[in-house]
């Protein structure tokens, strides 16, 4: 094993690493590191364990938090006796079962693809998993890390494995630097304009290329977290000095004799020389410019100054007619009524900063509704240590507690039909944020420049 | 898990690509601790429009990338609540796809021109019916043509004989055991 014959890529080494049987004509048997449960596709796993009277196999290796459904309003007043139920089960089942929960009392609760990463749980080289297709995120450390369905979720608490079908590789390499005013998020949202919601349909992704690696960790989540829009498993980013850097004293992270070993470790983990992907492809950072979706889903995405496209299939014309735009027509300069910063695409500290740079000495235009929230606690103290909340205080938007909030719209924060958002999370589809509201998905500079000139606006205008 | 070997039923077209999850199930009915009676809200904001809820038909005809988006089994849940056994399509998203493998759900990919085929043939006959049959993962035409759609010879056992993954992976135990000794850490 210690070997191999072939150049490996990173997806392999992890992959081999973990697999615990595989029976001829079967899925793999797949040994899980860290398992993050929430409270919206966990509940009916946890009932499925009791009906067969099975305990958690491991309950050290999973680890609970509340973000979807949790109010963001100062208070966490929970108004909606659905949600209040649904997280009640939830830690009425870490209690019952054992499990480390971070619930709605606790000071590191937040959304849980940002604390994962933030709390030091999530390492490189582990096999992670979570009922939420976006824990592709957790990629950005170089671990095995996707979603999977409310049965998978009770296969793993009683099994602590999965069973698991080996994915295709697809390699998006990325080249040169990214230009000033492109970020993270235009760089994914290119990515999957380019290969299509569907292009990475059975693989997991690895991102490599000097951009890539010139990325800090927020926009290295950042680009993995969209892996599953371009229909992905997961999404990975070899480790290298900049995530050890950042995951050195996390509260979870290995200490002194055991962080050294663990560093040389996971220098063996980055793809050999020469090993090969099924597919590959490349782009070019220095051609990329600040994007935008148009459509209802996150491949319909232009650079911002082009016009809109024509209706080139019945899912366009669709598209077209639900955002009720035109084809061939600008979108700059559209009018816009909400703005939504936050989410596990753009939620994290360094997110707010780049916002707050749109925002310091401005204020948001009149008429538009502005959200700042943050992804957990712990970057809610951030920011409000390096006075970023009074930077959107003062420019008029609000300044929230954490959780998923206008990403999925289900604890109340939404918009009306009709209404146009900014927003940069990370689905545009028909209803996301609220029944008939349209979505515009964009970097946090530009949807700050949004809600500062209160319509689609170039945010390099402003930096 | 209940075992499913034939399926025979007309078809309720939704003839749309990339049809998300948030379609499926729109996230404000996922407040829910249960599994049963999401049917409900299937495509709860698609009614009329471009979901006819009236139909009885077992089958769902769908369109390209049927199920992307978010890993909720509750969008598979719904749709089997509703009545649907088997989904057409030409191809399904990763996670779909194994969460309806998983709730005795058939996703049939077909070649896009056996789904034309299909989409003009339904369009001319609502009484259109079709045969899926499990065991030898094929689709038979109303003209008896049997087409094949891919089916893992692990999936299709589950689906046949009513193998539950959880007993088979508890199966395993040992050698689950074995690993976690293997990777104990010092
Ligand atoms: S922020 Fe949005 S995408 Fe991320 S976990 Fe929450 S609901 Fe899902």
């Amino acid at each position: 094993m210690k070997s191999p014959t072939l150049p490996q890529t990173l997806f392999d080494k992890i992959w081999q690493e973990h697999v615990v049987a595989h029976d001829d004509g079967c899925p793999a048997v797949l040994y899980v590191d860290l398992h993050l449960v929430h409270e919206v596709t966990s509940p009916q796993a946890f009932a499925g364990l009791r009906a067969r009277g099975l305990g958690l196999r491991r309950p050290e290796k999973t680890v609970a938090t509340m973000d979807h459904s949790t109010p963001t309003t100062p208070g966490l007043v929970i108004v909606d006796d659905q949600a209040r139920a649904q997280l009640q089960q939830l830690a009425k089942n870490c209690v019952d079962f054992g499990v480390q929960c971070y619930g709605l009392d606790s000071d590191q609760r937040g959304i849980v693809h940002v604390i994962g990463p933030e709390l030091g749980l999530t390492q490189p080289g582990m096999t992670i998993v979570c009922g939420d297709s976006h824990t592709a995120t957790h990629g950005a450390f170089g671990a095995l890390a996707f979603g999977i369905g409310s049965s998978e979720v009770e296969h793993v608490l009683a099994t602590q494995c999965l069973l698991q079908k080996r994915p295709t590789s697809l390699e998006v390499r990325v080249d040169g630097m990214l230009p000033r005013g492109v970020t993270a998020k235009d760089l994914i949202l290119a990515v999957i304009a380019r290969i299509g919601v569907d292009g990475g349909n059975g693989a997991v992704i690895e991102y490599t290329g000097d951009a890539i690696r010139a990325l800090d960790m927020e926009a290295r989540m950042t680009v993995c977290n969209m892996s599953i829009e371009a229909g992905a498993r997961a999404g990975l980013v070899a480790p290298d000095d900049t995530t050890y850097q950042y995951l050195a004293k996390r509260q979870f992270a290995p200490k002194g004799a055991d962080w050294e070993r663990a560093v040389a470790n996971w220098r063996q983990l980055p793809s050999d020389e020469g090993a090969e992907y099924d597919v590959s492809v490349v782009l070019d950072a220095q051609a990329l410019q600040p994007m935008i979706t148009w459509g209802t889903n996150p491949g319909q995405g232009i650079p911002i100054n082009d016009n809109l496209p024509d209706a080139r299939s019945g899912a366009e014309e669709k598209a077209f007619k639900y955002m009720a735009l035109e084809p061939g027509k600008p979108l700059v300069g559209h009018p816009i009524d909400v703005v939504f910063v936050g989410s596990c695409t753009n939620g994290r500290i360094a997110d707010l900063r780049q916002a707050a740079r749109i925002f310091d000495g401005r204020r948001v235009a009149t008429g538009v509704r502005t959200l700042v929230v943050p992804g957990s606690y712990a970057v809610k103290r951030q920011a409000e240590a390096e006075g970023l909340d009074r930077i959107f205080r003062d420019a008029g938007a609000e300044w929230r507690e954490p959780g998923c909030s206008m990403c999925i719209a289900m604890n109340g924060d939404q918009i009306e039909a009709g209404q146009y958002a900014v927003s940069t999370s990370n689905r545009n589809f028909e209803g996301r944020q609220g029944r008939g509201g349209r979505t515009f998905l964009a970097s946090p500079l530009t949807a700050a420049a949004a809600a500062v000139t209160g319509k689609v606006t170039d945010p390099r205008a402003l930096l | 898990m209940k075992k499913v070997e034939i399926i025979r039923s007309r078809l309720n077209p939704l003839l749309v690509d990339d049809v998300d999850t948030d379609q499926i199930i729109p996230a404000r009915f996922l407040k829910t601790i249960g599994r049963v009676g999401l049917g409900a809200n299937l495509f709860a904001d698609w009614r009329g429009a471009r979901f006819d809820a009236s139909s009885d038909a077992r089958i769902l005809l769908a369109g390209n990338n049927f199920g992307c988006g978010s890993s909720r089994e509750h969008a598979v849940w719904a749709l089997a609540d509703f009545g649907f056994q088997a989904v057409i399509a030409p191809s399904f998203a990763d996670i779909f796809q194994a969460n309806a493998l998983k709730n005795g759900l058939v996703p049939v990919a077909v070649e896009a021109a056996v789904h034309r085929h299909l989409v003009a043939a339904r369009a001319q006959d609502a009484e259109l019916t079709v045969r899926i049959d499990v065991r030898k993962s094929t689709l038979v035409l109303p003209d008896q043509e049997e087409v094949p759609f891919p089916l893992d010879p692990f999936a299709r056992r589950c689906l046949t004989d009513g193998i539950d993954e959880l007993d088979y992976l508890r199966q395993h135990e040992g050698q689950i055991a074995e690993w976690e000794a293997r990777h104990a850490r010092g």
